[in-house]
């Protein structure tokens, strides 16, 4: 429990300990942020140590009350897929501290401040256990989001910082709806009261009459797409990755759009699971649309950054159709697939960020030949983007892999196509980042801008190869991390499976056992 | 102790792997290319020596007893979905890991002298050994993704191969640099590799296992000859093989995938990784002789790239790239093979020709280093008195690759031929003989105007010369191969009686003996008296292509000119490969490119999806614009504005009474 409270409120102390730094002290505030945010992630280390993986319930778990008539309360702890999301907050946060250094100039203290509060407000996501609690965290994310877009973005980053802002809050308005709508229906049962309570809240949603459910459902499910982001909620986040700093990028498209498919599973599957049955397949294929349309979108881009930002959208269509498969392998390939999309994404917007320090361009066709004159850069580019492309032996083709099988398996979905299209989502990936890639790395140096472009420095190689070691590791041998969500993801799919076939069907475990024998 | 040999099968993939990443991490700050050569060769020579001392053990043992599972830990696991890596090390594996590590350490070699001087001497090392680790993994692999694993992990290096020189410019169909070609060899293959991702998804949801041992077994208990799940699956698996094995439709990475150095042409191009397609097939022979469909199609589509290839490889004047589409037509011979259930002859000339191409590849690669970098074929000539190493090691692969007696090419393909024309499929042996003439032709075409005659490059600038130890050894190793190989797999008819066994037949018969049951194929052993008529049939025609090409191109110096404009207008559509480059850009790339940014970016996500979310912010501020206006600050508006309130407060309650 102990070290869970520390996780999330080190980054809590480390903003306000900024806030009494003298804004002169520009060495002290960056290393400060950075320290605190490697503390945080030294502290969800003993997490990940401490971590009972045999278990499917939450665990490190706390419970405070703090507004009592609305039964709301400071209710934390984690299960397996919540440990992996905090692993991944902790992991790339520092990363993106460290990126900022370089770049950041002006008003840096209120920077890292708000990069400090940022990852509270996410690990609170991540661990709430509580509908209102996670409502706050989740709406305490758009603040420093909006002011790290808006003050340090690119040319149009008002217009990208308010987009984006608006984008979220209307569907998290309709988010509060129904968290509140859900607590009075507790009120309403026999002997209940209004209660804000995650645990509670999943005994009685299922009771809930179905077409109430229904909008319930969409209430949450629209607060979530729209982050994913869905096809087709999506026009947030080109804009929003374009105009934010490197550092918001990689926050972005490492953690921030996870909350949505996070919450999508947390909320939407275990909560209201009759109605994910009637809408899994209309989601999955908008999904599958966004996998297309994701890759043939990014294909005709000519700013590298809004390329990666089209990836995102096909990338968590992967995401999303292993959710609605709601099989053991969609899900875990769903969950491993967050992982992965925030490492490769994360990584490659770093490389985007690294040669736009250099050039202050992300024009394509302002590159071309970059191998000669920065090859380590070259080398880590490349594994960013062959990660990106799904290669087997590196993260990317794990999640993808997993989550296309569950869709092809599915005994809800029940439908081939949904895979078989979305396969072809490989062959677009390949299109556009390999396209992209040549045009920026081959060819010879011809630019004279391009000429004296220096290769990595120290810091940024700190910021990819710790970044490049997990998308080997997850690559090669996932199960380190898939292992510790997988009692969760097992439990879940039981309940669904009891709930809509009447008993726990692991089919294929039952005809694997007779093929053997 | 037996066991425990087989075991080490582990070692055979890890070698080349730790190579890799010696010369990839620590290879840029040494200086000396033979330590890079020398440690990238040893890992690959490593393997070979593993692999063999394995093959011995095999040997020894009976043969019901030489199929082994080496399981080494679980790769992915998810739910009821586990995948190993593991590895199956049986006769079909071994055979080809014989033939990858041991080509595969003469190309290594090879390659200290051809790339000596280039200034990415390391990373070129790394990426063969690599080559090689991934190679192994394809055919080593007990189940259908690790075999992926290695199916795409080899497409990579591929890429990274023919794109090896990035700042250099090569000519091809809407290709301009290396690059260019490299990132089209991916993505064709892609194509391809979906088919194969398919496949397994079918195959998982119907067995719930990736294992071929299982898959295989599985279908042929529980599935009749012809099932339409069993021809889709092999259908879907077929379309992964046409991309790797560069097969109609999608062949058309591989003429350019020889922007990269020659010794990459040599071993991925030709010997190893193009013949992924035919292992993936012969693996699977059970499942594919359940579907007659399918047989016939691999059968259509192999003898049909036989043919157009070899028609393609009439007028090119690269050498590199008539030994491309050699390569393509070489490989429609073994698809043809493969889809009339001769599984062991197509596995032969697999073998065979991963001798013979590979010594004429880097038998070019001498000829381009002797040249500096000269490729084309009409400014040489005369080269025998400069490399004649060089020269008569390429004669011999020439031969062999006609398929003259009694080099490793006559015996091969002599037994495709013969199973093609024995099962009655007589058109597929009619036109594939054709494409043999046509082979026989063009790579005496290419012998003459390399070698022979005249001397057209320019004395001034080009000095030809002999290549160094390092590069002629293994060319003279190839050429011996390519002259005794053929003798592992004698045909019956060959045999004096049956004194001689045919090796290689005895060798794979446990793996391809489920599908020939199904196929109904008994083991014939009578000679026809027509074997040897169709035999001697095949080796005139082989003649007289060679025959005719001397009387061209023996001493012509103008003839490939002559020639083209004799015949323009067939000329022009096989020197442009059958318009088949342009076909795709013009019908497939140039329209999903335009839909992509014409419509779906510029109006359907910019106007479209973006317009109703800016349109909806801006009504929201246009009405507050309009509300805006009644809060205008006037005291008198507002008593206005209160007055008619509770006048119609008022009549609303009188109403109301």
């Amino acid at each position: 429990m102990g070290m869970l409270l520390v996780t999330l409120f080190l980054p809590l102390l480390g903003f306000l300990a900024v806030l009494f730094i003298n804004n002169d002290q520009s060495k002290g505030i960056k290393y400060t942020a950075l320290g605190v945010s490697l503390l945080s992630f030294f502290a969800s280390l003993f997490l990940y140590f401490g971590f009972d993986h045999t278990q499917s319930s939450f665990q490190f778990t706390m419970n405070a009350m703090w507004i009592p008539t609305l039964d709301a309360g400071f209710r934390v702890g984690v299960d397996g897929m919540s440990l992996l999301m905090v692993l991944l907050t902790t992991f790339i946060t520092p990363i993106a501290i460290l990126c900022s250094f370089g770049s950041i100039q002006k008003r840096e203290k209120e920077y890292y401040a708000w990069m400090l509060l940022l990852q509270f407000g996410m690990l609170g996501v991540f661990v709430a256990m509580d509908t209102f609690l996670f409502y706050v965290f989740w709406e305490l994310i758009l603040i420093p989001m909006y002011f790290l877009i808006g003050i340090w973005g690119g040319k149009d980053r008002i217009y990208a910082a308010v987009k984006f802002f608006l984008y979220t809050l209307v569907g998290s308005l309709l988010m509060l709806v129904a968290i509140v709508w859900l607590g009075i229906y507790a009120q309403g049962l026999p002997g209940g009261h209004f209660t804000a309570d995650l645990m509670k809240l999943r005994e009685i949603a299922p009771t809930i009459p179905l077409e109430i459910q229904k909008w319930l459902f969409l209430a949450f499910a629209l607060s979530f797409c729209i982050k994913v982001p869905l096809f087709p909620f999506h026009t947030w986040l080109p804009d929003a990755h374009v105009q934010a700093p490197t550092a918001g990028s990689v926050i972005l498209a490492g953690v921030l759009l996870k909350m949505g498919t996070y919450g999508l599973i947390r909320f939407n599957l275990e909560l209201f699971p009759q109605a994910m049955f009637e809408y899994a397949t209309p989601i999955a294929w908008l999904a599958v649309v966004g996998i297309i349309y994701g890759a043939l979108v990014a294909m005709v881009q000519t700013d590298i950054k809004k390329l990666v930002a089209y990836s995102s959208v096909s990338h968590l269509g992967f995401v999303v159709l292993g959710i609605c498969s709601m099989t053991p392998e969609g899900l875990q390939g769903a969950i491993i697939q967050m992982v992965n999309h925030g490492l490769s994404t994360g990584m490659l917007f770093l490389c985007v960020g690294i040669i736009y320090e250099r050039r202050h361009t992300r024009e394509i066709s302002e590159f071309g030949g970059i191998t000669k004159v920065m090859p380590k850069f070259a080398v880590l580019f490349t594994i960013a983007m062959l990660a990106s492309v799904g290669l087997p032996g590196l993260n990317g083709f794990v999640g993808e892999y997993l989550t296309l099988l569950g869709g092809f398996t599915s005994p809800f979905l029940n439908n081939h196509w949904l895979s078989i299209i979305s396969a072809t989502g490989v062959i677009f990936a390949a299109v556009y980042l390999l396209w992209m890639f040549q045009r920026v790395m081959f060819g010879t140096n011809d630019n004279p801008k391009n000429h004296g472009l220096h290769d990595l420095t120290a810091s940024e190689y700190w910021q990819l190869i710790p970044i490049t070691i997990l998308i080997i590791w997850l690559g090669v041998y996932p199960k380190t991390f898939m292992v510790i969500s997988e009692q969760s993801t097992q439990a879940l799919v039981g309940k669904l499976e009891t709930l809509k076939f009447g008993k726990t069907i692991y089919p294929l475990v039952e005809k694997k056992a007779q093929a053997q024998k | 102790m037996n066991k425990s040999m087989i075991d080490l099968i582990y070692l055979v993939p890890l070698l080349p792997l730790i190579g890799f990443f010696i010369t990839g991490l620590f290879g840029k700050k040494q200086k000396s290319e033979a330590l890079i050569g020398g440690i990238a060769s040893a890992a690959v020579g490593g393997a070979f020596v593993v692999t063999a001392l394995i093959f011995m053990t095999l040997v020894g043992h009976g043969s019901e007893e030489r199929s082994h599972i080496v399981r080494l830990f679980t790769w992915m696991q998810a739910g009821s979905f586990t995948i190993d890596v593991s590895y199956q090390v049986d006769q079909l594996s071994i055979l080809y890991t014989l033939i990858i590590t041991g080509i595969g350490t003469l190309i290594h070699i090879y390659s200290i002298g051809y790339m000596h001087g280039d200034k990415s001497f390391p990373r070129f090392f790394a990426y063969l050994n690599l080559f090689i680790f991934m190679m192994l993994n394809l055919v080593l692999a007990s189940n259908f993704l690790l075999t992926f694993l290695g199916w795409e992990g080899v497409g990579l290096c591929s890429y990274l191969l023919i794109g090896f020189w990035y700042e250099r410019k090569f000519d091809g169909s809407f290709i301009v640099w290396t690059g260019d070609a490299a990132k089209k060899a991916f993505i064709v293959n892609r194509i391809g590799d979906f088919g194969v991702l398919v496949a397994m998804f079918l195959m998982y949801n119907q067995f719930h296992t990736l294992d071929y041992t299982a898959v295989n077994a599985q279908a042929a208990a529980g599935f009749q000859p012809g099932a339409t799940l069993i021809t889709t699956i092999t259908l879907l698996l077929f379309l992964g093989c046409t991309g790797k094995s560069a097969q109609i439709p999608l062949g058309v990475w591989l003429p350019d995938a020889m922007a990269g150095p020659t010794p990459v042409s040599a071993l991925i191009h030709a010997a190893t990784m193009v013949t992924a397609g035919i292992f993936l097939i012969a693996r699977n022979a059970t499942m594919f002789a359940l579907s007659p469909t399918t047989m016939a199609v691999v059968a259509g589509i192999g003898v049909a790239t036989a043919l157009t290839a070899a028609l393609v490889g009439l007028v090119q004047n690269d050498i590199k790239k008539v030994l491309a589409y050699s390569t393509v037509s070489q490989l429609g011979f073994m698809f043809i093979a493969l889809g009339v259930g001769a599984f062991t002859a197509g596995v032969f000339h697999v073998m065979t020709h991963a001798f013979f191409k590979a010594l004429l590849f880097l038998g070019s690669g001498s000829v381009i280093h002797g040249m500096h970098e000269e490729q084309d074929i009409q400014k040489m000539g005369g080269l025998k008195k400069y490399m004649p190493i060089t020269y008569k090691t390429f004669f011999i692969g020439t031969l062999a690759i006609a398929g003259i007696f009694p080099f490793a090419g006559f015996f091969s393909k002599d037994e495709i031929l013969w199973n093609a024309f024995s099962q009655g499929h007589w058109v597929l042996w009619a036109v594939a003989v054709i494409a043999a003439f046509c082979t026989a032709f063009y790579m005496f075409r290419l012998l003459y105007l390399t070698f022979g005659g005249k001397e057209r490059f320019d004395h001034h600038h080009i000095h030809p010369h002999e290549s160094p130890k390092t590069m002629t050894f293994p060319l003279i190793v190839l050429a011996f191969l390519s002259v005794v190989g053929g003798f592992l797999g004698i045909p019956y008819a060959l045999s004096i009686g049956g004194s001689i066994p045919n090796l290689l037949e005895h060798w794979l018969e446990p793996i391809f003996a489920p599908a020939m049951e199904i196929l109904r194929r008994p083991e014939v052993h009578e000679v026809h008296a027509i074997e040897y008529g169709l035999m001697a049939a095949s080796l005139m025609i082989a003649i007289l292509g060679i025959l005719l090409a001397r009387s061209y191109y023996k001493n012509a110096s103008d003839q490939p000119q002559a020639m083209a404009n004799r015949f323009s207008g067939i000329y022009k559509l096989l020197w442009r490969k059958w318009m088949l480059d342009e076909v795709y850009q013009y019908f497939i790339v140039d329209v999903f490119y335009t839909i992509s940014n014409g419509f779906l970016w510029k109006i359907f996500d910019v106007k479209i999806v973006d317009g109703v979310v800016n349109g909806t912010a801006r009504s929201i501020a246009s009405a507050s614009e309009l509300l805006r206006k009644i809060q205008s600050g006037i005291a008198q508006n507002y008593a206005i504005m209160m007055m008619v309130g509770i006048v119609a407060i008022l009549v609303w309650l009188g109403l109301g009474t």
